[in-house]
């Protein structure tokens, strides 16, 4: 019954959305094994100290640097042989390779699961994660990626063995080109970590600004309540909501939003909400895991002067 | 990208009942009539909603065939109660013999009107019509003599300014030798027409009601299919007159409602409020305290009766159904009235496209639907004339004793629009906050009705004078619209320091209030982008 | 060149999913029903090729019951050439895996070149069956794209790739399978006089049977509930100092 987990790296750092699978593997079996596809063996390292992992296969190649996801799944697949579960966390990296795993293992894989029932029952999320389904798996294999927020991300400590795969790399038939990292000016909405979300207290243009500063102060995305670009604060490419952008952020901070029920569906499932506002029944503060009720301008004034 | 044009026999303008009754006979009476249907609504039954009891008989008389097999006709009434509320906790039954005639239901049945509306789309369709949901017809076409010849769909994908996005596209003329107006109560056309055609000419002013309907699903022991209650008495008290309805339907299903008449005199009145309210009281919340509310929805209801109805038709064309204003006030029912003119107008334009001579006056009056809405032509005037105690005594009296024989006629001169008295002579009424439990507030309740519109479009509810909300509407009434609109779409905010009319036009349910009762008539509802607008299931 | 369009109808991304009380299942019983969101800017794109003149023909594909062909017909409204419809029994919770497979044999049928889709379906949010059919064809895959560029020897596509990290370029051989983002285009109307001439447009049905395709589900779903938005403890701060303090403590800041 043991569990393979196909490693993110970036860079030579572990990616959290693979600590998160690490730990959703350990409530499948203990006997865990690792894959990493890398250029450079030396990035392996960082895999062996993860907690929980007994060996750590590993394909070193230089063709594998930017490889092309027909190449990674056929090597993915043909280490499968030897085990019952392929783990990866939910990123558009094995996103773009484990159902091509599965097409080639005959498996259909499970997309972003939430919750581990049983060995082979589990919870994921259906429309928008307004829908919580749970699913049995009827395959002998079973391919699935995992949520990274709805799992602890597991830590270092561990020191398993390295062992090196030498496996043919098959022909690819996509060229990388290039990449353009995201430019950390000001991180993108929906991917954002942060967000500081303005809503129509706020009072006027002028005054979103505050949000603004704010945000760059956290390093965190800016966002708006449908209110709020319909007042002509800032523009629609802002809005959180059902019709706007749904997000996910670690941190939601929302300052001068009531919470409209369509708001409420673009962000619910923030991690952490923080509400500024000064109306205590606001409905967004029932959603709140810290609420500041005070006066808008003087709390923004006071966050952006105070040192972190 | 060129303005294109076709051509069909007729033009149905609304996807209601009247509009696919009219639809269907027309291709029952003569199916090499091309016929075309518009509606508005993303799908037929999406702007659809309604109590609603409906009496079968129309439809079994247009679909005699196949009506038994529709599907929402499948809970039958069995017990029929209305009770008068006194007070926020009590209620007195109201004896059978006492309730006016028309509001007895042997016979009929709880449906889903915008479940009969998709089964009856279905029928069109088989019977060879062509019908184009997410298509409102934003104009009617006059040719050179004056003539209606047509309609014009508007066109898509213009920005909040009207200016062209890449993805415009050029709505489309569609000319008809004769177009059926069927766009349900004060269609923004059948508006224009009546004035282009002085449709409502010696007629008494059409009165309007706005009507709440929620959906919720409930455990079985809470639900007893097939049954009916009616409400009269509170909340709405003296100046504000209506009734609320709770009825058990198929699948565990309750819809709960409230009509209030759109003559109310208290710009600080709410209905959505006293919707939310009405639910509190231990009559209605027994049914529905341990269930879940599914939808929300709102629409003005057409309901000055006889004396009202506008002449329905005009040169090149005719209005039918809650557009003309055929509802019986005495039933407070529209559908079955709705589904006759719909069969009255195929007729009478199937007589006209032969060339026979007729008079759809004439037919008319010799009509089924005539004679019922003849018996209940006072219903309504007289509640207004009256007041709710004075009217419904009336009511009893001419309905029950003298079986609506009466030969005198009881009219309401005052439109809706100037029933209100300033503010300043008002008592504000303050209404409990939601509990969550029962009562929702707005933007809660407007998610439950799936309305969605095209965000960067340009507003579709227009102020013919930009000023009037602040400076007319506010000083002497506290600008109503914040409160007359059951979506909340016209708020009153502080932007820059000072006081703002912000219209929230993606909110719209389409129920045309604010066209209604707004009082200095400065707010215009026109069609959105197609397609936009609630999403009603089942309602 | 041939392009095919897989597309999916699915309940619509403004009508709010629920769970029907009595049969436990999400409830599409009379509601709205549309294209996938993603799908229409699949068909957006695989028109914009045609108009370019790099294709020859656009052929849209969906799977399911006979109300599918409302969706078909959007798509030859909207352009596509022609549509193929796969019908199935009743409602099957036909998965990924099963779709990969009918549209790999439609796709060797028609010889296609090029199959765009799009990334996900907003029902079942799986992102699985562009990626499950290019292994199943052992084709090049291109997923999450935001710009598409055809290459001038038709050879090849260069496509950017919204992944996680940031934008990276690839090229494609082809034949090739792109999974199409939200960035990619805004899609066009459907407008009257088109719809009226995609009537008249062919659509050939199949009957699934005949993939002689094993259709039993591999994964099952045993129950839905809805996820609501659930209330929190609040606890109140009173200052920008105690508040970054909380958000440190909370770990994420």
């Amino acid at each position: 019954m043991s569990v393979l987990i196909l490693i993110e790296l970036n860079g030579s750092e572990v990616s959290s959305n693979s600590r998160a699978a690490i730990t959703a593997a350990t409530q499948l079996s203990d006997k865990i094994d690792a894959l990493v596809l890398t250029d450079d063996s030396a990035n392996a390292a960082s895999v062996a100290s993860l907690d929980s992992i007994n060996n750590v296969k590993v394909i070193a190649d230089s063709k594998l640097e930017h490889v092309s996801v027909g190449v990674a799944s056929k090597l993915v697949a043909e280490v499968m042989a030897d085990y019952k579960y392929l783990l990866s966390g939910s990123s558009t990296y094995s996103k773009n390779i484990l159902p091509r795993v599965g097409a080639l293992l005959d498996v259909q894989p499970i997309s972003d699961v939430c919750e581990i029932k049983s060995n082979n029952t589990f919870v994921r999320p259906l429309y928008a994660g307004n829908i919580m389904a749970t699913v049995e798996s009827s395959d002998d294999t079973i391919v699935m990626t995992i949520r990274a927020t709805a799992f602890e991300h597991s830590g270092d400590g561990g020191s398993a063995a390295v062992e090196e795969l030498s496996l043919p790399i098959p022909e690819q038939k996509s060229n990388f080109i290039s990449i353009q990292e995201s430019q950390s000016e000001r991180p993108e909405l929906t991917t954002a970590d942060r967000i500081v979300s303005g809503g129509r207290g706020l009072g006027s243009k002028e005054n979103f600004a505050l949000i603004d500063q704010l945000a760059d102060k956290l390093d965190a995305a800016v966002g708006a309540s449908r209110a709020a670009v319909d007042a002509g604060f800032i523009s629609n490419d802002y809005q959180v909501g059902q019709t706007g952008k749904v997000v996910a952020p670690n941190l939601y901070l929302a300052v001068g939003i009531s919470g409209a029920i369509q708001h409420l569906a673009g962000m619910k499932d923030s991690q952490v909400i923080v509400v500024i506002n000064n109306d205590p029944d606001a409905p967004m503060a029932r959603m709140a895991d810290l609420v500041w009720q005070t006066d808008l301008f003087g709390a923004l004034k006071e966050l952006n002067d105070h040192s972190l | 990208m060129e303005r294109e044009s076709i051509e069909y026999d007729v033009v149905v303008v609304g996807g209601g009942p009247s509009g696919l009754a009219s639809a269907c006979k027309l291709k029952q009476l003569n199916q090499n009539l091309s016929v075309c249907l518009l509606e508005k609504g993303s799908e037929i039954g999406s702007h659809i909603i309604s109590g609603a009891v409906f009496e079968p008989e129309t439809l079994f008389a247009l679909f005699p065939e196949e009506a038994s097999n529709c599907p929402t006709l499948n809970t039958a009434v069995k017990r029929d109660d209305v009770y008068f509320l006194a007070g926020n906790k009590k209620s007195i039954k109201v004896p059978s013999w006492l309730t006016p005639k028309g509001l007895h239901n042997n016979g009929n049945y709880i449906i889903s009107l915008g479940e009969l509306c998709q089964w009856i789309g279905e029928r069109a369709v088989e019977l060879g019509v062509d019908i184009f949901p997410g298509f409102p017809a934003q104009n009617y076409l006059l040719d050179k003599n004056g003539r209606v010849c047509g309609i014009a769909t508007g066109d898509m994908g213009l920005d909040k300014q009207g200016n062209q996005k890449g993805t415009w596209t050029p709505g489309m003329d569609i000319y008809a030798k004769q177009t059926i107006f069927a766009e349900g109560s004060r269609g923004h056309l059948g508006k224009q027409l009546i004035r282009e055609f002085n449709l409502d000419e010696n007629k008494t002013p059409q009165h309007f009601a706005i009507g709440f309907k929620e959906i919720w699903e409930v455990d079985t022991d809470q639900h007893s299919p097939g049954d009916v209650l009616h409400t009269i008495g509170w909340p709405l008290n003296k100046g504000t007159s209506g009734g609320g309805f709770l009825y058990h339907f198929s699948d565990n299903r309750i819809a709960v409602g409230l009509i209030v008449d759109l003559n109310y005199n208290n710009p600080y009145h709410s209905p959505f409020q006293e919707f939310q309210q009405y639910k509190q009281h231990p009559k209605i919340k027994q049914f529905l305290e341990f269930g879940k509310r599914v939808s929300y929805g709102a629409r003005a209801i057409t309901k000055g009766g006889l004396h009202s109805l506008v002449k329905m038709d005009f040169d090149g064309g005719i209005i039918i159904g809650c557009d003309a204003g055929t509802l019986n006030p005495g039933k407070i029912k529209g559908s079955h009235c709705a589904l006759q003119s719909g069969i009255l107008a195929a007729e009478y334009i199937n007589k006209v496209l032969n060339e026979e001579v007729c008079d759809f006056d004439d037919m008319f009056k010799s009509s089924a639907l005539y004679k019922e809405l003849h018996k209940a032509r006072n219903f309504s005037s007289a509640l207004h004339k009256f007041g709710f105690y004075g009217g419904s005594i009336y009511n009893f009296i001419e309905s029950n004793i003298f079986r609506n024989k009466l030969p005198f006629e009881i009219k309401d001169d005052k439109q809706d629009c100037d029933s209100l008295k300033p503010s300043k002579d008002s008592k504000i009424k303050s209404y409990a906050a939601p509990d969550n439990v029962l009562s929702f507030d707005i933007t809660s309740s407007l998610f439950l009705s799936g309305t969605n519109h095209e965000e960067d479009q340009p507003v579709h509810l227009k102020l013919t004078d930009a000023k009037i909300p602040l400076d007319y509407n506010l000083e002497k009434y506290d600008e109503p619209a914040q409160r007359y609109c059951p979506a909340g779409v016209y708020e009153i905010i502080e932007k820059d320091g000072s006081d703002y009319f912000q219209i929230n036009a993606p909110n719209c349910l389409h129920c045309k209030t604010c066209d209604i009762k707004d009082p200095a008539q400065n707010i215009t509802w026109t069609p959105p982008q197609g397609g936009g607008g609630p999403n009603y299931i089942s309602m | 060149m041939k392009i095919i369009i897989p597309i999916k109808r699915v309940l619509d991304p403004y009508t709010q999913a629920r769970v029907n009380k009595q049969t436990q299942l999400v409830d599409l019983t009379n509601a709205k029903m549309s294209m996938n969101p993603f799908c229409e800017i699949a068909v957006e794109e695989a028109l914009k090729i045609k108009e370019s003149g790099a294709a020859s023909e656009t052929i849209a594909v969906s799977i399911g019951s006979e109300k599918t062909i409302d969706t078909l017909r959007t798509a030859l409204a909207m352009g596509v050439d022609r549509a193929i419809f796969v019908k199935t029994d009743s409602e099957l919770d036909l998965q990924p895996l099963h779709l990969g497979k009918i549209l790999a044999n439609i796709v060797k049928r028609e010889e296609a070149q090029l199959v765009i889709m799009g990334k996900q379906a907003v029902d079942n949010d799986n992102n699985q069956t562009g990626q499950i059919l290019s292994g199943l064809l052992d084709y090049s895959l291109g997923t999450f794209i935001s710009k598409f560029q055809l290459s001038d020897d038709g050879k090849s596509v260069e496509v950017y790739r919204e992944i996680d990290s940031g934008i990276e370029t690839r090229q494609l051989n082809l034949p090739a399978i792109v999974t199409v983002d939200l960035r990619l285009n805004e899609p066009r109307y459907a407008s009257l006089p088109n719809i009226m001439k995609a009537r008249s447009k062919p659509l050939e049905t199949i009957e699934i049977s005949s993939f002689n395709i094993d259709i039993s589900p591999r994964v099952k779903v045993i129950s839905v509930k809805e996820s609501g938005t659930k209330d929190r403890a609040s606890k109140q701060v009173q200052s920008a100092e105690e508040l970054f303090a909380e958000l440190i403590q909370l770990g994420v800041l």
